[in-house]
């Protein structure tokens, strides 16, 4: 008989429970949060795993003040946090974390602070954010780039590269949405959309979906393809709220996501055949390349402009013309991933020649949270 | 750039943030400040983001502040009457927040990164307060 793997150590309700008006939803998952940890003896910095249902983990980890390695928003209704136990043993037991803070908090007599979406008025988001004119991801995920500019020394027409590249990849690719190859000129004096943004640096918006099946890898071998191995994964979250990103030069989440899966396939950057950076904007391959150490601060931007992860290029980069030109649905991430699991298959439109290792790097809300997926076409790492 | 403020969505304070709009009511930015560790963070909450101590000091921060990013969004809003700046502004005191530029034209050359601002408050709806900032001039 096996020994079990994972045990719970810390346990608590919120202080009050009945009516409690005074607290609004997310401070009753915070006062449990704080009152279970004392439970435990634990302080916040402990704890690198988040669950949660009724709010998202990445507001709960953020009014934490926690930067988890891994976190679990399953919402299948009120036996969602049986589920989160159970997913923080096959976590734990497989290393993505090693201490796991499940919460539960419910305005649902009081309804204060209730999320609904996150944009609710009575939301930290409603309250700090919202009341000055943003409109979504045009006006809030594009908030941070003036500030990268000017620390990093890129410029606009660097900026642009990312979307002249990209096309040139799409022009490669049959089912890409634009394929008319693009100057950097042609970018910059495109329609503005939110300064400095033009509209060939914002994502198209399409339909589509996509969908992957896995395995066991002993079983791999098994199926009709030829199997792509996920050799490393990473994950983070930061902020539900652009304004507080620790630094707008460079994302938290990017960070401890790319790391992750870098340790975890035991690779280095040398060893990357192909990548995918999510690009629901033109500066996100900029920040990507930079917080997943391919370049150096402030690198980014003359690398994608001296033609690095274009066609031809050293570090083929977004190869199926990316949320630019490819196609964006609103959650671009399952495209990138169709991409990546091409380029190992060899089958891709713009196929980048014996492409062993691909990395793909995804973006959740406007730099709020972050998967890193490493796959590779021999199972060894 | 004018802002209708009777356009403007309406925050709804919850019992942690309600020292800020009572703050806001009265012509003050109020933060909070850790007893234990001296972290001064916002938005509010009644716990230490960075030790976890629920012993808290609300203070009143200066007003001055610097300007750390903005987009200007040429979509129309009903609270704008053309393009507008939305900000990200860095307070003295370290903390970061969200706000629009009054007094100053809405353009490249006129937002600079970095320019001294300093806060001033608008009232939107009954009960509600907003700060927002506009350029401070800085005596040399
Ligand atoms: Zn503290």
């Amino acid at each position: 008989m096996s020994r079990a793997a994972v045990a719970i150590v810390g346990a608590a309700e919120t202080t009050e429970l009945g009516r409690i008006p005074h607290m609004s939803q997310i401070q009753l998952h915070a006062d449990a949060a704080l009152n279970a940890l004392a439970d435990a003896g634990l302080s916040l910095t402990d704890i690198d795993g988040v669950a949660t249902a009724g709010e998202s983990p990445t507001g709960v980890a953020h009014y934490l003040g926690i930067t988890p390695s891994w976190v679990d928003g399953t919402a299948v209704g009120g036996c969602s946090f049986m589920l989160h136990v159970r997913h923080a043993v096959a976590a734990i037991e497989a290393g993505l974390c090693r201490c796991v803070l499940i919460t539960h908090g419910e305005s649902g007599r009081s309804n204060v602070g209730r999320a609904g979406r996150g944009s609710a008025a009575s939301s930290l988001q409603g309250q700090f954010e919202s009341p000055f004119g943003g409109m979504g991801p045009t006006t809030t995920f594009t908030l941070p780039v003036l500030r990268f500019l000017k620390e990093t020394g890129t410029t606009l027409a660097e900026m642009a590269s990312v979307a002249v590249s990209q096309r040139q990849w799409a022009g490669k690719n049959p089912r890409a949405s634009l394929k008319t190859p693009i100057t950097v000129d042609e970018v910059l004096n495109d329609r503005m959309i939110a300064y400095p943004f033009t509209r060939a640096q914002c994502c198209l918006v399409t339909d589509g979906g996509g969908a992957l099946v896995l395995v066991a890898a002993d079983r791999a071998e098994d199926f009709p393809q030829k199997p792509v191995y996920i050799l490393g994964t990473g994950e983070s979250t930061e902020t539900p709220m652009i304004s507080q990103m620790a630094d707008l030069t460079s994302s938290g989440a990017f960070k401890v996501s790319g790391a992750r899966a870098f340790a975890e396939a035991g690779i280095d950057h040398e060893a990357v055949d192909h990548l995918m950076i999510y690009d629901a904007f033109a500066h996100l391959p900029l920040y990507g390349l930079e917080d997943l150490g391919f370049c150096g601060r402030g690198e980014a931007g003359a690398f994608i402009a001296e033609g690095n992860t274009s066609p031809g290029g050293r570090l083929p980069m977004n190869t199926n013309g990316g949320g630019l030109s490819y196609m964006h649905s609103g959650m671009y991430g399952m495209y990138a991933l169709q991409e990546s699991v091409r380029q190992v298959r060899g089958r891709a439109a713009a196929q980048v020649n014996d492409v062993e290792i691909s990395v793909c790097h995804g973006v959740g809300g406007m730099f709020a949270a972050s998967g890193t997926v490493i796959m590779g076409s021999s199972a060894a790492r | 750039m004018q802002i209708d403020f009777t356009q403007v969505p309406v925050p709804i304070p919850t019992p942690e943030t309600e020292h800020f709009w009572a703050g806001t009511r009265v012509g003050e930015l109020r933060l909070q400040k850790c007893k234990d560790c001296q972290s001064t963070y916002f938005p509010p909450r009644p716990f230490c983001p960075a030790c976890a101590s629920r012993s808290i000091d609300i203070i009143c921060a200066s007003g001055r502040a610097s300007l750390a990013s903005y987009v200007i969004n040429q979509r129309s809003h009903p609270a704008f009457d053309g393009p507008y700046a939305i900000a990200l502004v860095t307070l003295e005191e370290g903390v970061r927040m969200m706000s629009n530029l009054l007094n100053v034209e809405q353009t490249p050359d006129a937002l600079i990164l970095d320019m001294p601002l300093q806060v001033t408050f608008q009232p939107i709806g009954e009960e509600i307060v907003l700060p927002y900032f506009e350029p401070r001039v800085v005596r040399s």
